[in-house]
Parts: C-alpha cells; structure tokens; sequence
C-alpha cells in the first residue's frame, strides 16, 4: 500500500557537471499529492534535482521512478510533469491564450469507440477546439484573470505573468506540478499572497506539488514535507514543524529561522557548557562530547540584573515591527534575542534559557575553534595562551613592514592589534609537553579516550577553560599537567565578520 | 570669446550635410532625370532644354526583354535568399547553441569571405566553377550566378540568425518540451517564431541587393544572365541614356520599397518589441 503512494522516486541518484557533484547519492520519494518543498542556499542542487525530473537533466547515476516505473531516460515531452520556471519562460510570440493552449494543441490521445457496423476503431486524436477553449476559460479562472485571453503577454505585470506560467502549466493536467523558485521576482506583498494562492490552489487541484526554493519561510508557509539540502546532499526531511523545533545539525537550524549557534561541551549528564556556563538540558549526549548548542532568539528570555544565569549588557536594539531585536552580550560571545519589550543599549541585564529550547547537535569535530584576538607582537591570544603566528594570512597577499604593520595587497597599511579572529588548529597538529611551563598554553588532561590507532586527549586550560583536543600516539594520565605548543604555520587564523 | 558649445543636435550636422549632398540631391536628380527627356541644339549638340515626359517608362516597359529581367532578377535574388536562408539557419542555430570553445572562431571563418574584394572573390568563383567543368555550359549560366550570389552572401545570412539566436531564452526551449513538443515541434512553434527578426533582416540582407548586384550575374552567367542592375549600367555607362537610366532605377526603387513593405508585415511586432538583429 505505501509503496503505491510513492509518485515519484529518486533511488542514489547522482549528477556531475564538469567533474563537479551538483547531486550526490540523492535518495527521496514523494508521495501522491503531497506539497515538498527542496530548501537551501543557492548552489545546492536543489534546481538541478527538479531539472533531473522534469527531464531537461540525465542523471550521471540513479534511477528515477514515476509510480514505479523507470523514467529516468524519458524526454521531458513524454513525462506526465509540468514546470513552472523561475523566470515564467512564457512565449513572448504568443498571447494568453495560444500560451496556454500550447500544450493541449500538442496532445494526442486515443479515441476508441464503436462505429455503427459494431467494429471497434482506435483513432489518435487531437483535442477539439470547443475542448480547449473551456480548458483554457477554466485555468483562467482558477487563477484570476478571466478576459485575458487575448492579452499579449509582455503587457502583463509580473504577478500575471506567474499566474498565467502556473495557468500554462496545470491546464495540462499533470500528475506533477514543479516549480521552480516561481515568486521570486515578485515583491515581498505579492509572494505572500501567492504563497497563500499557491496553497489554496494545491489543495483544490490535488496535483502532488515539487517546490523549490531557498526562502524559508516560503517553506515553512506552504508544504507538507520539506527537503534541506546543502551541498548536494539532502540534510533533512521533515514537516515544517520537525524542521523548526527539531533541527538535525546546525546547517539546518542555522537556515530555517534564526538561530544563535554556540559551541559548546557536555560536561555531564544533560548538562552544557557554553557561553562558559553550565545550562541543563534534555539531550543527553557523553561526557565532553563537542556539540552545536542551538537556541532560538525569541526563547531567549531578558530578566533584571543578577536574576538570571547569565549576566551581559544590551549593545544593539531594532525595532522589527511585532517585536525588538537585541543584541546582548556575553563577554565576546552575542545572542541575538527577540522580545517585545524593549531594552535599552547598555542597560545591563540577564538572560534565561529554558532547558527545552536548547537544542543540542552532535557535532562533527574535525578541527579545534577558539576566539582570540591578535597583539601588539602580531601573536594570537585565545585559550589562556599567547601563540606565534603567520598574520599575513587575514589578508590575501599582504605583508607585514619593519614596524610591524601589516600591509595589504592594495598597498593599505593596518595595525591589527587587538583584532578579534576565529582560530583553527587541527588536532594533529598540537604537541602535548610534559609540564606545565615550556609550552604555550598550560592546563589539565580530563579525558583520553582510544580511537583505534591513536589515543584522542582534551586537555581543559585553568582559566578559560578552552578545551585543546589533540590527536597524539602516545598515552597520557588523566589529571596530568600538561602545556601545549602549536607550530606557527598550523594556526589558522579568520577575521571575525564585523556584523554577523 | 564665447566657449565653443554643441548641443546634442548640433552633433547630427555633419551627417545632415552628408544625407544632403549625398542622398537627397542625387535622389532629386534621378527623379527629374526619370520623368524628363530633351532637346539638342541642332547644330552644336549641346542640351537646349529638358521638357517634362513619362516617355522613358513608356520605353521600358515596352521592351519584353526589360520585364524578362525584373522576372530575372527577382527570381534570382528569392532564390539565393531561400538557399541562403537554408544552408544559414542549420549552421546559426548550431553554432548558437553550441558550448564549444572555439565557437568565435567558426563564426569568423564564415564571415571571413566578407572581408575579400566583392569582385576578386566572384572571379575566383568563376575560375573555380571553370575548373569543376560547370561553367562550360551555357544551360547552366543560371545555376552558377546562384551558386556564386549564395557564396558571396552567405556571411551576410548567417550574421543576423545568429545574433538573434544566440539571445533566445533556453527556458522557452525547455518551456516548449516540458509542454508536449518535441525537438521538431518546438522548433517549427519556438524557435522559428522568436527568431523572425533575424530572418527578416538575412532577407533585407540578401534580397535587396541580389537584385541589384550585377558584377556576379555578368562574371558567372557567361551573358545569358540580365538583370536589373545591368541594364541600368548600360543605360548610364555604353548608351549614355541618363534619363532611361534614371527611370529603371527608380522603378527599381519602387520594387525594392515593396518587397521591403511585404517583408516587414510578417513580423512586425517582433521586430519592434524585441529588437531586431544586428543590421
């Protein structure tokens, strides 16, 4: 039963451009009647897996099922799916009606009836004149623009040249309805209103709808099922609901609705440490594990001075309508917070964060990431340490003059003291020191753990307490102390973006 | 001292004074020519006076021979239009949607002929169809002024087509095919249509002086080959008849102003709302 449900089917499907993976490993299926919405930023391939099924794209792997049958090499004129395009694509040398008509006129279907004498004929036929035009009068309707028909359509606005590519589309009756990024050339009043047309117009028609876009709220507004992808890969698949409340990893949190994102570490039983204090939460994930804590700006809730966990101050306030937007500070980390009562800038305050609005993602670790900020010495300071490093590398092709001053390729002259930067290192790149004063940044061994080939170890510093987590193959003692020295062509060093 | 200053008129001037001198004043002239015979002082021979007569068009069109050519040359020239348009479109359209690299470069090697002399090109034409043996034949003086027109306006086609082609929107392509046509419908329903105002300019291109151009219709019709613009040649330059000559040429302006009118009415709209092609 449920595999009758399925219309359309993407088994591994794959696509490659010029050596480049626009789609990768795709696997999805959509089921009768369903809205899906493909979201992600552009350059996803969430266009280029609505061309493969349409048909102007051939997979370079993978299967594509229509109601279980292979369509994947079917020319897009055989296919029962109908596109509209981002940009209508309507026929500049036709008018409303002959665009709309065009594709009725095309189809052939079989007549068989009987003749008077008792035989059977079977006869391809074209549709009737009298046929088309009620079709056409019919799709007009639906999509408000009776009397039209004789219109040339370079006249019409915007908004009526998307009715009448949606107009074009369904009056062929398909059993799939793409669209691709079809609102966005229209303004911010008008997509809205289509959204909600958009909708109304699925829910009549009972077409199964494949969207696409790259706005979220789009997203959220209009389907059943949603689709994130990112890099060719999808990253979830859920109703608006799941994807809102329960994103999978932080790319997805990130890009449906707001998000503060913090790195954080689990110090214990759903416990969490980030913005260097520890919340209670509700997953629960092992000691020490590196995480993505997501929290939503309008669960972030301001209260007095001194009564909440986190003390910070006000720095940026705007007013948004049904509510303000705020910045507060924590130290050097900000959380963006929406609240309808205003704060003023500098009024210094505190935050609540409910257990159940933290939201934690496993993290994939790959590199350490620390804040810091650079000296008057032009070295790195982050983690309760001082790090030689290669500042050249803020700014392509710069140098640094005898003074110290960095120079950039055009010739500018900058005093990076005290410019706050992202740092990486990559955990082999750490050497551990048997005590806690030759190397750079000094601190305890909390955890080694045997990953196969090689022991992974967090060394916690005193102050801070950064995390170093290196990658060595040696064994350490938990409880050592320990310094850590990093070579100075393995610190890799980002401008922090002024406004995020 | 007053600063020099233009306005932006003022910066028409020198073709003003160009159109003049060059356009409207010979035009006049061929006008008072056409419409007009004289009179010769009878013992010096010189022109005593011009006087007003439609005798010059009564001769013309008395002359079968003279019809025989406007059949000709209009014959001729919707001929090589129609080749032209044939061999043109297939390489425009090709070359046009292609990704190929080295695309300029094709599309310069077929323009490339226009940048030889008119004239050498047409007499190594007829050196080339002397060789091949097609020129020996006097049957055949027809079949080689077309070969050689087509040659020598080909480049002029393919220009045009593939300017307008290069600009059409690949989505109506796959807008077409998405809607139930296949490759050859969309063509005939799409591509054609979107790609009038090239046709219409390869035509302008090709058939207006097709007509005219008498250089190939005399290197490679061996003789046998009259057409308008030959007559009028002769008219000015071995009967020195300039008033004869003055009314074909007009007559041939009014031809010419019609198949421009009948041309222009296919597609108008297009030509107007989405710019025409290069020329």
């Amino acid at each position: 039963m449920e595999k009758e449900e399925k219309i359309i089917e993407l088994i591994g499907v794959e696509k490659i451009f010029d050596g480049e993976q626009a789609v990768e490993n795709m696997n999805l299926y959509v089921r009768k009647g369903e809205f899906v919405t493909l979201l992600g930023p552009s350059g996803c391939g969430k266009s280029t897996t609505l061309r493969m099924i349409a048909g102007f794209e051939m997979p370079t792997k993978g299967q594509i099922l229509l109601n279980g049958k292979d369509i994947t090499n079917v020319p897009p004129y055989e296919r029962p799916i109908n596109t509209v395009f981002q940009r209508y694509a309507l026929f500049p040398h036709l008018n409303v009606y002959d665009n709309i008509a065009f594709g009725l006129k095309l189809k052939k279907f079989r007549n068989t009836y009987e003749t008077p004498d008792g035989k059977t004929v079977t006869k391809v036929q074209k549709m009737s004149k009298a046929e088309i035009d009620a079709k056409v009068s019919r799709v007009l309707k639906l999509v408000d623009l009776e009397e039209f028909e004789k219109r040339d359509v370079t006249t019409l606005s915007g908004g009526q040249q998307q009715r009448i590519a949606i107009a074009r589309a369904i009056v062929n009756e398909p059993e799939i309805l793409l669209l691709d990024e079809p609102l966005g050339a229209l303004d911010l009043k008008m997509r809205k209103d289509m959204q909600l047309e958009l909708k109304a117009m699925h829910d009549k028609l009972g077409i199964t709808f494949i969207y696409v876009t790259h706005d979220q709220e789009e997203a959220l507004t209009m389907s059943d099922t949603i689709v994130v992808m990112k890099d060719g890969a999808i990253q979830q698949i859920g109703t608006p609901k799941d994807i809102y409340n329960e994103p999978k990893n932080a790319f997805v949190a990130d890009f449906i609705g707001e998000s503060n994102i913090f790195s954080g570490t689990m110090v214990g039983e759903k416990k969490v440490r980030f913005i260097n204090k520890i919340f209670d939460c509700v997953d629960d994930f092992p000691k020490n594990e590196k995480v993505d804590v997501v929290v939503r700006p309008e669960d972030v809730f301001l209260v007095d001075e001194g009564k909440g966990q986190v003390n910070g101050v006000i720095t940026s306030s705007i007013f948004k309508g049904v509510h303000y937007e705020m910045i507060f500070m924590v130290g050097k980390t900000e959380i963006v917070v929406q609240d309808t009562i205003e704060r003023k800038v500098g009024e210094k305050c505190s935050v609540i964060i409910r257990p159940d609005d933290i939201h934690i993602m496993a993290k994939e670790f790959d590199c350490n990431r620390y804040d810091g900020y650079i000296t008057k010495k032009n070295t790195v300071c982050f983690a309760d340490g001082e790090f030689e490093c290669d500042v050249t590398q803020l700014y392509e092709n710069s140098t640094l003059d005898e003074e110290g001053y960095l120079i950039t390729a055009d010739g500018e002259k900058i005093d990076l003291t005290d410019t706050d930067v992202t740092v990486e290192v990559g955990l082999k790149d750490i050497e551990i020191i048997d005590n806690d004063e030759d190397g750079d940044a000094a601190g305890t061994i909390i955890q080694i753990v045997y990953k196969g080939d090689h022991y992974q170890v967090i060394i916690r510093t005193d102050e801070e307490e950064e995390d170093f987590v290196v990658d060595t193959e040696y064994t350490w003692n938990e409880n050592d102390r320990v310094s850590v020295k990093i070579p100075k062509d393995k610190i890799r060093l980002k401008l922090k973006a002024v406004n995020k | 001292m007053k600063a020099l200053k233009f306005s932006r008129k003022q910066l028409g001037i020198p073709y003003g004074v160009f159109m003049l001198f060059f356009v409207v004043l010979p035009l006049l002239l061929i006008v008072l020519y056409a419409f007009t015979v004289e009179t010769h002082e009878p013992t010096t021979n010189d022109i005593a006076y011009f006087s007003f007569s439609f005798e010059n068009f009564v001769y013309f069109f008395g002359s079968s021979a003279n019809i025989r050519a406007i059949y000709v040359s209009f014959g001729l020239a919707i001929i090589t239009t129609v080749i032209c348009l044939l061999v043109a479109y297939p390489v425009a359209y090709i070359l046009a949607r292609s990704k190929m690299k080295w695309k300029n470069v094709v599309l310069m090697l077929f323009i490339l002929p226009m940048w030889i002399n008119f004239v050498l090109r047409t007499a190594a034409m007829k050196e080339l169809l002397f060789k091949i043996g097609l020129y020996k034949s006097s049957k055949l003086s027809m079949v080689n002024t077309v070969i050689g027109m087509v040659y020598d306006y080909l480049p002029f086609t393919i220009l045009p087509l593939y300017t307008v082609l290069i600009k059409l929107d690949k989505n109506l392509i796959e807008a077409s095919q998405d809607l139930g046509a296949n490759s050859v419908q969309t063509f005939f329903k799409v591509v054609i249509p979107l790609s009038a105002p090239g046709i219409v300019s390869a035509i302008t291109m090709v058939l207006l002086p097709t007509t005219t151009s008498y250089v190939v219709s005399d290197t490679l019709g061996n003789g046998n080959v009259t057409i308008i613009g030959k007559l009028i040649e002769d008219q000015f330059s071995t009967m020195f008849d300039w008033h004869a000559g003055s009314a074909i040429a007009m007559i041939l302006l009014v031809l010419i102003f019609i198949t421009m009118l009948i041309t222009r009415k296919f597609s108008d709209e297009e030509v107007n709302t989405r710019g025409g092609g290069l020329w």
